[in-house]
């Protein structure tokens, strides 16, 4: 299953940025193969609808559950019919890294 | 110019069965075809009928407007009633819909998550896989109202006058004494944080 993370940079030392739709980067990891993609968000400037269309970006992707400090109110309906899960992580210090770490557990 | 695209209903669960059929009628009636009732219009007999909802009620619990409310629901009325006049089965799918879901919260790691896929049942966090976790009803009323409420305040968005909004006075239609500008709900400023 792939999980997106969003992230304030673009290395897993990088911390979870708090904002869904205009997060930096978003990190793509499979938790089958431990494989890890990194994506620069090209919503980040985007005057309005960065939310739908990031929602876009991670669904193309083939991702079913995301990670994020914080998710607009356009978002949810979204994700709910496209059954993508959300996890609302508010601790801005985590790295990426120790946040892979807890999906292997 | 096309139209704005349907807002999507929100249905709390999907009905436990997916139709009705008729039973007892004449040759006839058995072939007499089928009535297609859609999620919302299951959703919004189960709030009216069913909860005893008002209509503005139930049109907040589906997160559209009154009048739509209004509009599926005569809809979803005239379709029952033609089924149980000619004897039509009834077939619940379709509709501009999604299925809301319960938020929870996990105490070991502190997150917050939902389960969209409504037959899996909740037992581990999905982020640090404790079993630590419990239905949280709050955070579900905080996420789905904020779009919906309407500041009392107008503001003009070019120097931070504001005034109290009166009903009936459109505030985009109304000018700004100090400089001039348009003005607009409050609360309408604050969205860009999406």
């Amino acid at each position: 299953m792939k999980v997106a993370i969003t992230s304030t940079g673009n290395s897993l030392e990088s911390t979870i940025d708090p904002r869904f739709g205009r997060c930096s980067f978003f990190v793509i990891y499979d938790t089958e193969t431990g494989g890890v993609e990194i994506l620069p968000n090209p919503n980040r400037e985007a005057q309005d609808g960065a939310g739908p269309a990031s929602v876009q970006l991670v669904s193309s992707r083939g991702v079913k559950k995301i990670i994020s400090g914080e998710f607009g109110v356009k978002i949810k309906s979204l994700l709910d019919s496209l059954k993508i899960q959300m996890v609302v992580y508010k601790e801005p210090e985590k790295t990426i890294q120790s946040i892979i770490e807890m999906l292997k557990k | 110019m096309s139209p704005r695209p349907t807002r999507l209903r929100r249905v709390s669960n999907p009905p436990v069965i997916s139709g009705f059929k008729p039973y007892g009628g004449k040759e006839q009636t058995e072939k007499a075809g089928t009535v297609f009732l859609h999620f919302e219009e299951y959703e919004v007999i189960r709030l009216c009928d069913y909860e005893h909802m008002n209509h503005h009620e139930a049109s907040k619990v589906m997160d559209v407007s009154r009048p739509t409310l209004t509009r599926i629901y005569a809809k979803a009325r005239a379709k029952i009633a033609e089924a149980l006049v000619t004897g039509k089965q009834i077939i619940i799918e379709g509709g501009k819909i999604y299925f809301d879901s319960d938020w929870h919260t996990c105490n070991s790691c502190g997150c917050y998550f939902n389960q969209p896929e409504k037959n899996i049942e909740v037992l581990i966090c999905p982020l640090c896989g404790s079993d630590k976790i419990e239905n949280c009803e709050a955070m579900n009323e905080d996420m789905a109202g904020t779009h919906r409420q309407c500041s009392e305040k107008c503001v003009c968005p070019g120097c931070g006058y504001e005034k109290l909004h009166e009903p009936g006075q459109p505030c985009k239609e109304q000018v700004c004494p100090v400089c001039n500008g348009r003005l607009m709900r409050k609360n309408n400023l604050l969205r860009k944080d999406i």
